[in-house]
């Protein structure tokens, strides 16, 4: 089968790539494009390690068709950095022993920027809610709530 | 060489106890670290594994004709492509062990690999599994040890017999092997007893869940060696295993440890490997293998299901007496759960007088067990300290008063055989009893309870090269995957030996042909085992560094110390000496500084945690809602706090969900009727509120720095806990896990019913 030309914009870079048509987004950035800070965790939408934002919003990259990202933007954990500087996200979780084996680690950064952009303030419990769809295994999500929270108050601090 | 005797615990270390960033930290959070199915290879194929889709079955035929000739197709594996071990005169657990990795006349479980197609592509791989004919004659299954160990029970291995059983058994069964510790006199302990309580307990297969399948890619040479990159706690002993498999020798095998996604002790064995070696012989291609989460699922190790028939004696002071206990773990397909060690825990927290431990490994058409966290010891933890709690409530005593009255301390002779060391229960029990979580109001619905836990800890092999670089830093170069922060550990322990700042050391996991031989990252081992080798390579650098800086001075050997990262004169007024100064004039002074240790730990040391749970049920779903959570775990000395807070707490999780909801649902034809993260359901983050940790450090003496370990101790009280504090907000006293909704809801429906 041939192949699909996609063209998106991804981590602020105007992409293109060629993609199964039946094919996940998962795949494509694993395989055609080479980003692999993108896990499959359980390829059914199940466990969040596949998180990407699609449009600002956050998307289980394993349930989309990577032919419907074409001319949307997407944001993997590879484009939360700037140059010089780490995501206060990526520098809390340093900080806070956030990750223990850090397989899920991309996804829950990715989910936590998507939670922080439209909810700058928000309480542990809207934290917990805005994770719930992202499966840890070794923290028990405590040091991940944690630095999420100290994440937005540094960032509100910033501002 | 071993871990000195009396090794300096001193307080007062200026790096361990601090949590400075771990090495790894950076490339995980920005993605770029390489887990086990992110390394692609020139000319990689991929490949799918074609398993069975019956529970036990009798392979009649296998056709793989139409499966080669499709599109993108390299190579195809079967079981004829593998050596017959037992011809070889191997021992029946490897035999076993290669069967497991690859079914040959019979498959065992749903999931059990027939074969293996390697390809240009993953669809086509997987397209070219299916189309490869298999016929089967099916035969009976069995899922739980009732049926296995019943008179007449079909056979899952025909030559199985118990082994431990006097006299030897003449006939085969699906009972692998029978355990047994006793003490005293069972019937004078009963009398002696105020209180006896009897319940027996049921337990399901529970996964791991670690959150990355299991991965691996091979790239095999025409020289008869491969290369293996694989995600694993012990590439080492994937080598090892791999090898056994193929019947190749093991330093045929080079592995290279991936990043690893998480174990708890389900990444200690193979499965994919050896298809991955074999595939790449075939093809002449690198080949890369990754499960999908239902193979996950379906096809690598659970924990055991149990049953187990706890009976205790208590008397009205408090004193156990007497505790019988029978239990049966579930072995899945091959024999070798962890019923041994389930033995050697069930009371090894209490000093009984009069006790009988038996136990059964029961083999079952279900995967083949692997380790989780602490194997084998919360399930019976779960069985026993649930009948802690009712003797304690039998008697009108506060259930911690009841633990310290019979908690073992340093000298008692444990249930299992040797006397105990210095150990720290009694202080988790402390850390419990006097926490201001005790005492705190509770509103309707809401419970309480506690439960402790025990678990032995390993030393075994361990090595670890360390190397000073020409600008004065270091690196630490082990060879025991970093699965929770160990690399953060070990370059502590390294910054405090040497004094010098611990971002200035550098550490890495090596391959298997660059590093000295380790033993698995499990039994809560890196930091003690590991971290030792560490300590004595740096030691011996210092001595070095200590000659050295006597040749520049030309004074004797030992006129000169090491203090905060330099070599000082004690006799004369030379100006110190760097660790970047003796670096710089290395070449000078004898050569590059580098050292290796390698040793067989001694000096482990015990794990105890006790925990407190409060839970509220709502009585009309009975749905449980886990309100607060506290643990004290004696960690004999945290290296890196975070770290250690963070193994307390993940285990906790664990235990927790293991408690209220996981568990393996099997249909009636055998197969798994819930692989996947929808249907088997982990705790997630709404779940939970903050688990709160106490760290308590009564230092391992058996330790440079007193570590014990804290991995795996932590999931061993949970089970208990919850289920105590149910017991405390509903009364019910629930003898099956998980204690999901359903199945809490019936029964508050039944305890309503009998009034």
């Amino acid at each position: 089968m041939a192949r699909t030309h996609v063209a998106c914009n991804l981590n602020g870079d105007d992409v293109e790539f060629l993609c199964d048509q039946d094919g996940t987004l998962l795949n494509a950035l694993r395989d055609d494009v080479g980003l692999t800070g993108v896990k499959e965790g359980c390829g059914t939408g199940d466990c969040g390690a596949c998180s990407v934002l699609m449009n600002d919003r956050v998307t289980c990259s394993c349930l989309v068709f990577a032919p419907e990202v074409d001319g949307a933007t997407v944001v993997t954990v590879e484009g939360l950095a700037d140059a010089g500087e780490l995501h206060p996200l990526q520098q809390c979780f340093l900080e806070g022993a956030a990750l223990q084996c850090g397989v899920c680690t991309p996804g829950f950064l990715v989910s936590a920027k998507a939670l922080l952009d439209k909810n700058p303030n928000p309480t542990e419990t809207e934290v917990r809610y805005a994770l719930a769809g992202n499966l840890c295994r070794c923290t028990g999500y405590d040091k991940i709530i944690r630095s999420v929270l100290e994440a937005a108050s540094r960032m509100n601090a910033a501002e | 060489m071993t871990v000195t005797e009396e090794p300096a615990t001193t307080p007062g270390y200026k790096w361990v106890g601090t949590r400075p960033i771990r090495p790894d930290g950076l490339e995980k959070v920005t993605g770029k670290a390489r887990f086990g199915a992110d390394l692609v290879l020139p000319g990689m194929l991929e490949a799918a594994v074609l398993r069975s889709p019956h529970a036990h079955a009798r392979i009649v035929s296998i056709d793989t004709t139409a499966a080669e000739a499709m599109p993108g197709v390299k190579a195809i594996v079967t079981g004829a492509d593998f050596p017959d071990l037992a011809e070889q005169g191997a021992r029946p657990d490897a035999v076993m062990a290669s069967h497991n990795v690859m079914a040959r006349d019979k498959v065992l479980y749903e999931g059990h690999v027939v074969a293996a197609v390697a390809a240009t592509t993953r669809k086509e791989a997987k397209l070219a599994a299916e189309a490869i004919e298999v016929s089967y004659e099916i035969l009976d299954h069995l899922l739980n040890v009732d049926d296995a160990m019943a008179d007449g029970a079909v056979l899952l291995h025909p030559d199985l017999k118990t082994r431990g059983m006097d006299p030897a058994p003449e006939e085969p069964s699906n009972i692998a092997s029978r355990i047994n510790h006793e003490r005293g006199d069972l019937d004078k302990g009963f009398a002696d007893a105020d209180v006896v309580v009897e319940r027996t307990f049921t337990t399901k297969p529970v996964h791991q869940g670690y959150i990355e399948p299991h991965a691996s890619v091979a790239d095999a040479g025409q020289d008869g060696r491969a290369h293996l990159w694989c995600s694993s706690q012990g590439h080492f002993s994937m080598r090892t295993q791999t090898a056994s498999v193929l019947g190749w020798e093991p330093s045929k095998l080079k592995v290279t440890a991936a990043e690893i996604g998480g174990g708890f002790g389900g990444k200690t064995v193979i499965y994919l490997e050896p298809l991955a070696v074999q595939l790449s012989v075939k093809s002449g291609r690198p080949v890369r293998v990754v499960m999908d989460r239902d193979e996950v699922f379906r096809a690598s190790g659970p924990a055991s299901g149990t049953k187990m028939t706890v009976k205790m004696g208590i008397t009205n002071d408090g004193q156990m007496t007497a505790a019988d206990i029978w239990m049966a773990y579930e072995a899945g397909a091959f024999p070798g759960s962890p019923v041994g060690a389930a033995g050697m825990t069930a009371i090894a927290i209490y000093d009984i007088p009069n006790f009988f431990i038996e136990g059964f490994d029961v083999v079952v058409n279900k995967p083949k067990v692997a380790a989780y966290r602490a194997p084998g010891a919360p399930m019976i933890a779960f069985a026993v300290e649930s009948v802690v709690d009712e003797l304690a409530q039998g008697i009108g005593m506060d259930p911690v008063e009841v633990r310290l009255k019979n908690a073992v301390v340093e000298g008692t002779e444990a249930s299992y055989g040797p006397k105990f060391p210095k150990i720290g229960f009694v202080e988790t029990l402390d850390a419990i009893k006097s926490h201001e979580h005790y005492g705190a109001p509770l509103g309707p619905n809401q419970g309480r309870g506690v439960a402790s836990g025990f678990w032995f800890n390993a030393g075994m092999n361990s090595s670890a090269t360390v190397h000073v670089n020409e600008d004065g830093t270091m690196t630490v170069v082990v060879g025991s995957p970093d699965i929770g922060g160990s690399r953060a550990s070990m370059g502590l322990m390294a910054a405090e030996e040497m004094g010098i700042d611990v971002a200035n050391i550098q550490s890495i996991v090596a391959d298997t042909e660059t590093v000295g031989f380790n033993d698995v990252t499990g039994g809560s081992r890196v930091t003690l085992a590991t971290g030792a080798a560490v300590v004595e390579c740096c030691q011996m650098i210092k001595d070095d560094l200590k000659a050295r800086a006597a040749k520049t001075w030309d004074c004797e050997a030992d006129e000169v110390e090491w203090v905060d990262g330099q070599a000082q004169h004690t006799k004369g007024s030379e100006t110190p000496l760097t660790l970047e100064a003796l670096a710089q004039k290395s070449g000078r002074t004898g050569g590059p500084i580098s050292a290796t240790a390698s040793l067989n730990a001694r000096g482990v040391g015990a794990a105890f945690s006790t925990q407190l749970c409060d839970v509220e049920v709502d009585p009309e779903t009975g749905v449980v809602t886990i309100l607060r959570f506290t643990t004290a775990q004696d960690a004999g000395t945290a290296i890196h706090p975070s770290y250690v807070e963070g193994q307390m707490q993940g285990g906790v999780v664990q235990g927790i969900g293991w408690a209220l909801n996981e568990e393996y649902i099997h249909n009636d034809d055998g197969t798994l009727a819930n692989p996947s993260f929808l249907d088997y359901r982990i705790p997630v983050a709404s779940d939970l509120p903050m688990i709160d940790t106490v760290v308590v450090e009564v230092p391992n003496p058996g330790h440079p720095y007193g570590v014990r370990g804290v991995g795996e101790v932590g999931i061993v009280p949970p089970l208990g806990a919850v289920a105590n504090a149910i017991a405390a907000a509903t009364g019910c006293r629930m003898e099956d896990l998980p204690m999901s909704p359903p199945r809490l809801l019936d029964a508050l429906n039944q305890a309503a019913e009998a009034g």
